[in-house]
């Protein structure tokens, strides 16, 4: 075993520029154990050669802080949108062995750019159309800040580690090119603000916000999202209990309570 | 006409600044490598100091000055970092305003726990996720302000140059798009280079993969100081990586975790035996050395490598889930093994730079108009850093370096808006001409394969324990590889988003700061805080209680040493043995 040198295939789908045609190509590189998905891209970099033995152009990534905490290095691996930091080869392989390749593809519901990074910015305009923010007076002192119930807190905790990766988004049904819908997280983050001590304040207005076009109303229930989260965001409860906030702020609204 | 401010970096210390000039009412264009959310800031793990003493410890404003003074060995300058820890309590009820999701007593206020090198509860933290609910809460803030116009983010961007005029005044910057490779130029009557730190430069680091260092080098190259480059931390605890070290905070030993490993078969609590009074709670240069000795020294390491275990098995499995349930989750992931069950392996990894580019005490970098804040400037931790202080320093030098920035403007006589655009085009057509000359090199060296060897030298001869024969021959070996670096292969041949074109130009300003760091240490004849010579185990303060000043020349850097501030507390030998 130990002086046969082993090797693990990856196929990965690329593409030269936003505009230009998709393509598949495989790579093989010498397996050594505690590999990840990233180590392994950056192993390919310091000898950018196919499968079939041509030079090619090493593979563009987008990584940056190797712990998924910083959500850059979302892909598909083998049909699984998640970060590859933190995707480990002996964790892959030891499901599928080692023959089978490994596939990674950038996510489908964001333009490309290049080879396996997006543009992921709509994630952050949305953020901006539900005012995911508390509008603070300033950022100079004005003494403590709010009491804030532990349990409360901790509940919202599991929320504000949402890395803005998209994998929720990249899994829902709903999100996609052709519809206006915010996505997952921006419930959560919602949900969130909401049930800060100085957030609760500005309530309503962020209700509104996702009562209006591409709101939580297009939400089809298909709990895609919560499968996918890497930082098990509680992401169909947040939408289910805002959707009671909603229709609760729809009916004082009628009643001009 | 109206005055603008370029702020590059969005860690912290650059979403600081931004929200000081915004509210000054100077509008930003705010610069990043990446969206500023996945900036390095989201990577601390263990918290925040702020001497808010709300455990009846008697804790102090004067206490974390004084400790982090004699934490950093009394090099660092002292009026600044006590205005730092004089904000530090008040910085944090603003963040706790603005909904960081700072972890809670019974009572609903803010808790705290202990960190290293103190003997008081003064950490401020959010779960084992500090740096991130931070860096989320400023994004947040900064986000409100460019929803009313008055940021403009260019996330995706690379800083290339300062602009500089005749008078040597900085007025804007050339930066590039790295999808479409645009070379552009911003016009600003101010730029903050708040680009956090370097880890890069030495392969493998607890950092993440965006800190080259190279704008600083930039900078540096164009004039301005870089200072104390010697003092680099080397955290104790890292998990080993292929592709990086992963920190293991040191709040797991704040909590409780014991480091050990075997002698004569039995478990040898060696930092427990050697340091009596702080045990695993040491400082971090202490510890790293300690771990160094017992391993490369003594050879006693677990499996007979370079590693020893940091032990959280005795604890209790909640208490654990609750305090430090984010690093557990890391560990596993990236190990496989749980914590709470099995010892974990550690071993020191390159962590945090204590030096930086030179600035005065509004942040200004020897040159006009052009400012450094955060980790990539050099003012607040002197020879060694205290564990949470730098969070604390990211954020408290934006305080201080947005609004002196602002004064700066308003003093200006003519806005670099009605600047003729001549200057602009002639630094433009440099860079330009330079992203040609780095996409044509057609050499047979790989750039990864180089780095990798850099990082290993870096690593090998200017790490833990340093001897003058192998800073000597680091630099040696540095000079070559700048000579290596014209023969490098442009391994990509893409136009567009080209990641290879912009390492290789990161690679050559990483090499310059190798060399500056490397020389820096060997001048430095003495040990001090993170800088160690065992040829000069003692602290000098004769000859060396100064600030290193490198300068750039064509010829390799020049150097002045500055008196440094103590006005305000007497030096006194730094030692953590004794009783507590
Ligand atoms: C694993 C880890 C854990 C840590 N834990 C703690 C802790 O518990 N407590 C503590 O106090 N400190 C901790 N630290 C240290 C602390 O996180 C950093 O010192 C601090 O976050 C630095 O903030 P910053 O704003 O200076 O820079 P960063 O957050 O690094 O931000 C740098 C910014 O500059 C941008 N940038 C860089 N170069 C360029 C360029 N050329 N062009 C354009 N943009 C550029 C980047 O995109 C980024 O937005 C830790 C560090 C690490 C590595
Ligand atoms: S539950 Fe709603 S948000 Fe989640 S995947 Fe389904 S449609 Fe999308
Ligand atoms: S909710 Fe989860 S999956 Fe969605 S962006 Fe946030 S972290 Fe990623
Ligand atoms: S690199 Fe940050 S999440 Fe993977």
């Amino acid at each position: 075993m130990r002086n046969e040198e082993k090797y693990i295939t990856f196929k990965i789908k690329r593409r030269d520029k936003p505009e230009s045609t998709p393509y598949w190509e495989e790579f093989r590189i010498p397996y050594k154990p505690n590999m990840n998905v990233v180590s392994s891209l950056m192993e390919i970099r310091k000898n950018p050669v196919n499968a079939s033995g041509h030079k090619v152009n090493p593979v563009v990534f987008e990584c940056n802080c190797y712990e998924e905490v910083c959500g850059a290095c979302t892909m598909i691996i083998n049909g699984t949108p998640r970060q590859a930091c933190s995707a480990l080869i002996d964790e892959i392989i030891g499901k599928h062995g080692m023959e089978r390749p490994i596939t990674l593809q950038p996510l489908t519901k964001f333009p490309v750019i290049r080879d396996l990074m997006v543009d992921r910015q709509i994630m952050f305009d949305y953020l901006k159309k539900v005012k995911a923010w508390i509008p603070v007076d300033g950022s100079f002192g004005l003494g403590r800040g709010p009491r804030y119930d532990e349990r409360k807190r901790s509940a919202a905790y599991q929320i504000s580690r949402c890395m803005t990766c998209g994998c929720c988004a990249e899994a829902c049904p709903s999100f996609n090119e052709r519809s206006d819908f915010m996505g997952p997280h921006v419930f959560s983050q919602v949900k969130m603000f909401n049930m800060h001590p100085l957030g609760l304040m500005q309530k309503e207005d962020r209700l509104k916000a996702i009562m209006s076009h591409g709101g939580i109303q297009d939400c089809g229930n298909a709990q895609n999202c919560v499968r996918v989260c890497p930082k098990s965001i509680p992401l169909t409860r947040s939408i289910a209990e805002l959707n009671l906030d909603v229709n609760l702020l729809a009916i004082k609204r009628i009643f001009k309570w | 006409m109206n005055p603008k401010a370029v702020v590059v970096g969005g860690g912290l210390a650059g979403l600081m600044s931004t929200i000081k000039l915004v509210e000054r009412g100077i509008a930003v264009d705010l610069i990043s490598l990446v969206p500023v959310k996945r900036s390095h800031s989201v990577c601390a793990q263990g918290g925040i100091n702020a001497a808010l003493n709300t455990k009846g410890e008697g804790d102090s404003v004067d206490q974390h000055f004084y400790d982090t003074i004699y934490g950093g060995d009394f090099l660092a300058s002292q009026p600044p970092v006590r205005g730092m820890v004089d904000a530090a309590p008040e910085l944090i009820y603003t963040f706790d305003r603005m909904g960081a999701n700072f972890t809670r007593t019974e009572e609903g206020l803010l808790d705290l726990r202990l960190f290293g090198g103190v003997k008081k509860r003064r950490t401020v933290f959010a779960g084992a996720t500090t740096g991130q609910q931070l860096e989320y809460t400023l994004d947040e803030q900064v986000r409100r302000h460019e929803d009313s116009g008055k940021v403009t983010k260019y996330e995706g961007w690379e800083f290339l140059k300062a602009v500089i005029d005749g008078e040597g005044v900085c007025r804007g910057c050339i930066a590039q798009n790295l999808a479409t490779m645009e070379i552009r130029v911003f016009r600003a009557d101010v730029v903050i280079i708040a680009t956090g730190g370097a880890g890069v430069i030495y392969g493998k680091s607890t950092n993440s993969s965006i800190n080259t260092g190279s704008a600083a080098s930039i900078v540096y190259q164009q004039g301005a100081a870089y200072a104390n480059a010697e003092f680099i931390q080397i955290h104790p605890t890292a998990m080993l990586g292929d592709d990086k070290t992963r920190l293991m905070s040191e709040s797991a030993r704040g909590e409780g975790g014991r480091v050990w490993t075997y002698k004569d078969g039995k478990p040898w609590y060696f930092l427990e035996e050697m340091y009596p009074g702080y045990g695993n709670l040491v400082p971090r240069d202490i510890a790293s050395r300690a771990i160094h000795k017992v391993c490369v020294e003594m050879g006693l390491g677990i499996d007979g490598k370079n590693q020893v275990y940091l032990d959280l098995s005795h604890l209790d499995k909640d208490f654990l889930e609750r305090r430090l349930g984010g690093i557990i989750e890391i560990y596993e992931k990236f190990h496989g093994d749980d914590p709470k069950k099995v010892p974990m392996k550690i071993y020191p990894g390159i962590h945090y730079f204590m030096g930086g580019v030179h600035v005065n005490w509004h942040h200004m970098t020897s040159i006009p108009g052009l400012f450094a804040a955060g980790e990539c400037d050099y003012m607040y931790h002197g020879a060694n850093r205290l564990g949470a202080n730098s969070l604390l320093s990211a954020a408290y030098s934006g305080t201080v370096c947005g609004p002196a920035a602002a004064d700066y403007i308003a003093g200006l006589g003519k806005l670099a808006a009605e600047e003729d655009g001549s200057l602009y085009e002639t630094y433009r057509q440099k860079e330009v001409a330079y992203d040609d000359y780095v996409r044509k090199l057609n050499g047979d060296e790989n750039p990864f394969v180089l780095h990798q060897e850099m990082g290993e030298l870096m690593t090998r001869n200017v790490g833990i324990v340093r001897y003058n024969k192998d800073l000597t021959a680091a630099d040696g070996e540095l000079q070559r590889f700048m000579e290596r670096w014209h023969r490098l292969a442009m391994v990509d041949s893409n136009v567009y988003s080209n990641q290879t074109v912009m390492f290789v130009k990161q690679l050559k300003n990483m090499m310059e700061l190798a060399r500056v760091i490397t020389i820096s240490a060997l001048n430095r004849d003495e040990s001090r805080g993170a800088h160690y010579k065992p040829e000069f185990p003692e602290r000098n303060d004769k000859d060396y209680l100064k600030t290193t000043k490198a300068f750039y020349t064509a010829d390799g850097p020049r150097f002045e040493w500055e008196e440094v501030n103590t006005s305000l507390l007497e030096p006194v030998k730094r030692t953590y043995g004794g009783s507590k």
